[in-house]
């Protein structure tokens, strides 16, 4: 092993200690050299212990998904494990970033699990934006050598676990039907493990580091650091690295975001909830965003201002998230546009009253009935924006709106 | 009805990447089984939560198994385990 050792990172700021654009040099300089490979159930165990759940959204314990591709490694063939850096929510900057400044320890993680498997296929699927910096970061890396980078498409299912195993092996980045889960048959039917590349970068520290050190920051629930992207309120969307368990507050001021004049904030992205200012000393960890029917999803924060109208907002978002549907599943393909459609004509105030009992059944109806997630969570969005802006919408029903701009239009009329 | 005897009913579970509405599975299986606002069954059992795996109960066994084999899609199969990926 290399000589060159380095104190863990003692402050928040944990996964891009290395500088901006940090080369190898770089990286080791600031992290120490990794580690020797270990055995799967050593890293299990690890994993277990530091409380290191998903950063790609569904917010699954690590350990689990590890323990669940461990345990049926020795099958023929050999077990599979991809870094997932496809980041389909439009507002989701995080992935990007960490790939363009810290891409060795998305590495070092990475490796640690596949050879924590033995897994006989590696690979490495990010977004175009990403190539060129991969490219050049592996290339100073012989150990990468085995590992596959493949291009995730701009599209928001992407990154989707069943959608990146689809787009390896078929080049098609829609989701598939499922009976048995990735880990037991995924990518031509080995086990397969699909790690977002911030849980990796996450796992690196853990395995250099250990558990009790990724557990001094954050909570006992929400253990480490979480990366959010901010953006609204006329921020191009920033990127911030923030203790586990920060409030929403501390989270949009550390971002710039003048809390004082907002008036909700999206948590989780296009498939997250809305919490209303009153309640910006929430803490964004998913214990204590479960009463808002939220989950820090992906780490995105976006602000809605007041004098904004939400609903004008959420309609727009609704309508993406319809387009957005691989349109395989019919409740899908034709339960996500007719809700966005009922959600737009509140927007632009048709009075009627039946419009939210309609939202309401439609969101039932279509929840809980694809191959994937998209039908459920954009449910969740379209039911949290009706009841976080339950005001806004007596107001659409009787022709106004909260909205300056929308006044205005009015008096134009 | 015990926990055991339910954990060992099968599950009919719907692939909604093939299921087109044909409605031959809301024809056999009434009990179970409605048709959406565009034709798409519905298991009227479970309200919330993953609606694409629905539990059989003995007296329904037999329509499940032909509604399995009488699909058009290929859009349904019964499993006999929990299966929730």
């Amino acid at each position: 092993m290399s000589a060159v050792t380095s104190s863990p990172p003692a402050t928040a700021a944990r996964l891009f200690v290395a500088g901006p654009h940090a080369e190898l040099a770089a990286h080791i300089a600031a992290y120490g050299a990794a580690p020797p490979p270990e055995s799967g159930s050593s890293l299990v165990g690890k994993l277990e212990e530091s409380g290191l759940i998903g950063r790609g959204g569904a917010g699954f314990p690590a350990w689990r998904k590890l323990a669940a591709t461990n345990d049926l490694r020795r099958r023929p063939g050999g077990a599979v494990v991809i870094a997932n850096g496809a980041e389909g929510e439009p507002l989701s900057r995080k992935d990007a970033t960490l790939l363009q400044h810290s891409p060795h320890l998305v590495f070092d993680g990475l490796l640690a699990v596949a050879g924590a498997v033995g897994a006989s296929e590696v690979f490495l699927y990010a977004t175009e934006v990403s190539m060129k910096r991969i490219n050049a970061a592996i290339r100073d890396r012989p150990d990468m050598d085995r590992v596959k980078v493949v291009v995730a498409p701009h599209t928001f299912i992407s990154g989707e676990a069943s959608a990146v195993v689809n787009a390896i092996e078929n080049n098609l980045a829609i989701p598939t039907d499922r009976t048995r889960r990735l880990s037991d048959h995924g990518l031509r039917g080995k086990p397969t493990l699909v790690f977002n590349v911030e849980t990796l970068a996450h796992l690196a520290l853990v395995d250099r580091y250990g558990p009790n050190w990724f557990r001094t920051v954050g909570t006992n629930s929400d253990a480490g650091t979480r990366l959010v992207t901010v953006s609204g309120s006329g921020l191009q969307p920033v990127v911030l690295e923030v203790p586990g368990a920060i409030s929403l507050r501390s989270a949009l001021s550390s971002a710039g975001v003048n809390v004082g004049t907002i008036q909700a904030v999206l948590v989780g992205g296009y498939h997250g909830a809305w919490v209303a200012s009153e309640h910006l000393d929430t803490p964004l960890s998913p214990a204590d965003l479960l009463p808002f029917g939220g989950h820090p999803g992906a780490g995105i924060l976006a602000v809605l201002d007041n004098g904004q109208c939400g609903l004008v907002f959420a309609a727009e978002i609704a309508t993406y998230l319809g387009a957005q549907s691989a349109k395989q599943c019919g409740p899908c393909t034709f339960g996500l546009p007719a809700m966005a459609s009922i959600l737009s004509r509140l927007a632009r105030r048709e009075r009627d009253p039946a419009l939210v009992t309609e939202l309401g059944r439609l969101g039932r109806l279509t929840s809980g009935r694809g191959s994937c997630h998209h039908p459920d969570g954009t449910t969740r969005f379209v039911l949290s924006t009706i009841s976080v802006f339950a005001d806004e919408v007596q107001l659409h029903l009787g022709g106004r709106c909260s909205a300056p701009d929308h006044r205005i239009s009015e008096a134009r009329q | 009805m015990s926990t055991d005897s339910a954990r060992s009913r099968p599950i009919l579970h719907i692939d909604w990447t093939r299921c087109d509405g044909r409605g031959v599975c809301v024809e056999l299986l009434p009990e179970l089984l409605n048709r959406d606002d565009w034709g798409y069954p519905v298991a009227t059992i479970l309200p919330t939560g993953n609606r694409s795996n629905v539990p059989i109960s003995p007296a329904l066994e037999d329509a499940a198994v032909e509604a399995v084999a009488l699909c058009p899609r290929l859009a349904l199969s019964l499993l006999n385990r929990e299966a929730s990926p």
